[in-house]
């Protein structure tokens, strides 16, 4: 009758910085066997390509770790995105000042997804249930408020934002970069990170210990849809134009990205590290299967293979420690 | 049912050991065909033991099995089933969504041809079936229809079609109506009739008398008596399961009562209100049987569910407690029966689930001071002995003991003075039990106050200051630690009149 059964057990930091070892490995493999496979791949433009091509997806993707680590999960990020995407469009068309623009579109975004989270603690909707609903009211607006079609033509100095490079490194890599950093260092230390990980692992012990679920829940919808608007702004910046269509599927990646990362979607556990990878493990993938000229359609089945792939042999891993 | 009844199950010598508890040792049932025989006891007596280990829920280290005497070994429920052994557990085992008929031939429907289920037949023998016990069930109405009484008719029927001998009923009555409880017994008494015997676990005192012929009293685990029912009186009854050597492993200590804590006024939902009051430097007991709304109470107190009315005053000063969060910033702190489900996050490390109770206090500006964190749960392994390699553990390694010691490093983390004990040694091996009781202690001696509900009477009457003993949503009797006896607690708990 020994006190401590599994003293020996390593220690929580320990193994989730293999885990994140392993993913990162498996980016490592892939970017060799795409470097053997073709000579375009490992160029410096081609790299900073993918990075560009990957911020969008590894933007949204924070929000959604946050959702997933909470035990949730959002389905609405995509249209989200592109309401959000709409309303600056739509400020900055009518004469908007930019940053009042992009202050609008962020507004939007954050209230979109207090919404989403009002509905699941005060209204005890399921978060899947919340946010689909979410996901076709969202859409439905932007189709509304641009009357289904884009709206384009900004000044040069708001396309800056997408267009704009730092010496060599393109803006929306150093955008990216800067909010990875401010949501590392929010989910790591701050009393919402650690609300965020006590409610996802175990929300009626963190109600029973006195945190403020509802209001912690209810933020991290806000943070999804924060950091789905920060997507928006890039994007139109970079395509010069916002559609009432964009950012369709875009939830989907924005989950890959995150549990091909390592987070269980029972929440309480996962990284932003793992979702960056995640998310440039997606990138590297298209941007490689493009330069070998691979069908789009066999890309599909490609991308679902690594996600579902990825996932196994996580599992695995876990299951043997 | 006087005469010579054939013995029908013989159980003999039975021991099982859980880890940390000898949970049966020397256990025994002789239950004859066609009788109702009742198994009492305390929580912790044996008798749902006993019961998982006829039915082949858990395997006994040791003992005999004799049924219809031959020796018989029953390595799971469906050697059970085969044999003839039912059981219907308290949480009914019911496909919510499907028919009264689906349910009672669930997994065995009678079929035309291989994978045809004959519907028709299955309709009219379930009807005949329910028929025989007294109902008249709709085979077709979905079980989520049905009240609990009829759901239990529909388990009933479930094990008449495994051609049951024996009937296992675990409390079968706590959640029905009287006029139920009259249909129930009725068709009890149909089924022994048929030769059926029953083993029929209750609290209930009117119960036993009303129903059962013969009695065997289980108390830690060993056999202590088998009556007839016709030969015993409650007293009797009583001092069976009661009566033990007090034995002194709750560690002394000297009692400061200090000024009041705590005192709940009125609080309650509908008809049920409760007062008391807890000072500093006081243990106060709350006593009573599984289901008398003790945890309710505690619940109500630290505001995690609503109540209609009532007040609570800390110090002296009348305090509004709606949620979990505020009785957290109050001071009062609530360590929950289910450590696993209700009292830590498993999956994150100690130190996380130590800072969980004052995230606000360990944070400026809402940014976590990682260093007072961690000094925090180091004071705390040290301090309380916690048995862990680090502070950085993931809690899901640790043992139950060593689970409940961080739950208590959470709330006095917090500086909470109140605390608020559910059942605090349930699953906590005897080593570690000690080592909680002398934490218990440490902080009433430091001047906190603590309430301890605990379903141990022993437990309760060892550790206690003052004991409240509850039933039925409400406080019934209190004792003095000078005037408490088990008998007496025992009393209050089953009310009856002492």
């Amino acid at each position: 009758m020994t006190d401590d059964p599994q003293a020996a057990a390593p220690p929580r930091l320990k193994a989730q910085r293999a885990r994140q070892l392993g993913t990162f490995a498996g980016l490592l493999a892939l970017c060799i066997v795409l470097w053997a496979a073709t000579p375009h791949f490992l160029t410096v433009s081609n790299l900073l390509n993918v990075l560009e091509q990957t911020s969008i997806n590894a933007i949204v993707a924070v929000g959604m770790t946050f959702v997933i680590i909470s035990g949730g999960i959002d389905l609405s990020v995509g249209s989200v995105l592109a309401l959000s995407g709409i309303a600056l469009a739509a400020a900055l068309e009518g004469g908007v000042p930019a940053p009042a623009a992009i202050a609008l579109a962020l507004a939007t975004g954050t209230a979109c997804g207090l919404v989403n989270g009002v509905l699941i603690t005060f209204g005890r909707l399921p978060p899947f249930i919340a946010t689909l609903g979410m996901m076709s009211v969202a859409r439905g607006a932007a189709l509304m408020l641009a009357e289904g079609r884009p709206i384009s033509g900004f000044t040069e100095g708001f396309r800056a934002l997408a267009t704009g490079r730092v010496v060599i490194v393109p803006a929306p890599v150093i955008l990216t970069a800067a909010v990875y950093l401010v949501a590392h260092f929010v989910l790591a230390r701050t009393v919402f990170g650690r609300a965020t990980y006590a409610i996802g692992g175990n929300e009626e012990a963190a109600r029973l210990s006195g945190v403020h679920v509802r209001f912690h829940k209810t933020a991290v919808y806000g943070v999804a849809g924060l950091t789905s608007a920060v997507a928006a702004i890039l994007l139109t910046a970079r395509l010069n134009s916002a559609q009432p269509t964009a950012g369709t599927m875009y939830e989907l990646d924005a989950i890959a990205a995150t549990v091909i990362g390592g987070t269980s979607l029972l929440g309480g556990e996962g990284t932003l590290v793992g979702a960056l990878i995640g998310a440039l493990i997606m990138g590297v993938l298209r941007n490689g299967l493009n330069l070998l000229n691979v069908s789009s359609f066999f890309q599909q089945v490609v991308i679902g293979a690594v996600i579902i792939g990825a996932v196994l042999i996580d599992m695995s891993l876990k299951r043997r420690r | 049912m006087t005469g010579e009844a054939r013995t029908l199950l013989q159980m003999r010598g039975i021991c099982k050991r859980y880890p940390g508890v000898q949970a049966l040792r020397d256990a025994e049932l002789e239950v004859r065909a066609g009788e109702v025989h009742v198994l009492l006891g305390e929580n912790g007596a044996g008798k749902s033991t006993l019961m998982k280990v006829l039915s082949g829920a858990v395997q006994r280290d040791t003992g005999d099995i004799l049924f219809d005497g031959q020796p018989a070994d029953i390595p799971n429920p469906a050697a059970a089933r085969r044999l003839g052994i039912s059981t219907i557990y308290q949480e009914l085992s019911l496909v919510s969504h499907l028919t009264v008929a689906e349910n009672i031939f669930l997994g065995k429907a009678p079929t035309r041809w291989p994978g045809v289920v004959d519907w028709k037949r299955m309709r009219l023998d379930a009807a005949r079936i329910l028929e025989s016990l007294g109902t008249a069930l709709d085979p077709d109405a979905p079980v989520r229809t049905l009240r609990l009484a009829q759901q239990q008719m529909v388990e009933i029927a479930r094990a008449l079609t495994d051609a049951a001998r024996i009937l296992v009923m675990d409390e079968p009555t706590s959640a029905l109506s009287e006029r139920e409880v009259a249909q129930l017994f009725a068709t009890i008494a149909r089924l022994t009739a048929g030769g059926v015997a029953v083993v029929y676990i209750s609290h209930r005192m009117e119960e036993v008398f009303r129903i059962g012929q013969r009695v065997t009293v289980l108390r830690d685990g060993s056999h202590i008596a088998t009556r007839n029912i016709g030969d015993v009186s409650v007293p009797e009854l009583v001092k069976l399961m009661a009566d033990r050597e007090v034995s002194d492993h709750y560690p002394r200590r000297m009692h400061a009562r200090g000024e009041e804590l705590l005192r709940v006024e009125g609080l309650g939902a509908g008809r049920h209100e409760v007062s008391l009051v807890l000072h500093r430097g006081e243990v106060l007991g709350i006593a009573g049987l599984v289901g008398a709304g003790r945890t309710r109470l505690a619940r109500a107190i630290i505001g995690a569910d609503p109540v209609e009315h009532g007040t609570i005053a800390i110090r002296g000063r009348p305090v509004r407690i709606d949620s979990p969060a505020a009785a957290a910033r109050a001071g009062i702190g609530f360590l929950p029966e289910d450590r696993k489900q209700h009292g830590l996050v498993l999956g994150l490390s100690l130190e996380r689930n130590v800072a969980m109770s004052h995230l606000g206090a360990l944070s400026r500006y809402g940014l976590m001071d990682r260093r007072a964190e961690r000094r925090e749960a180091e004071t705390a392994i040290t301090t309380l002995g916690i048995r862990t390699p680090g502070a950085s553990q993931r809690v899901l390694h640790l043992s139950g003991g060593n689970q409940q010691k961080v739950v208590l490093a959470k709330w006095l983390a917090a500086q909470a003075e109140i605390l608020i004990f559910d059942e605090p040694t349930r699953g906590i091996d005897v080593a570690a039990r000690h080592d909680i009781y002398v934490l218990i202690n440490a902080v009433v001696a430091q001047g906190a106050g603590v309430i301890m509900i605990s379903s141990d009477l022993p437990e309760v009457i060892g550790m206690s200051d003052r004991v409240l003993v509850m039933r039925g949503g409400a406080i019934r009797a209190e004792f003095s630690s000078q005037d408490v006896t088990d008998a007496a607690v025992l009393q209050a708990a089953l009310g009856m009149a002492s």
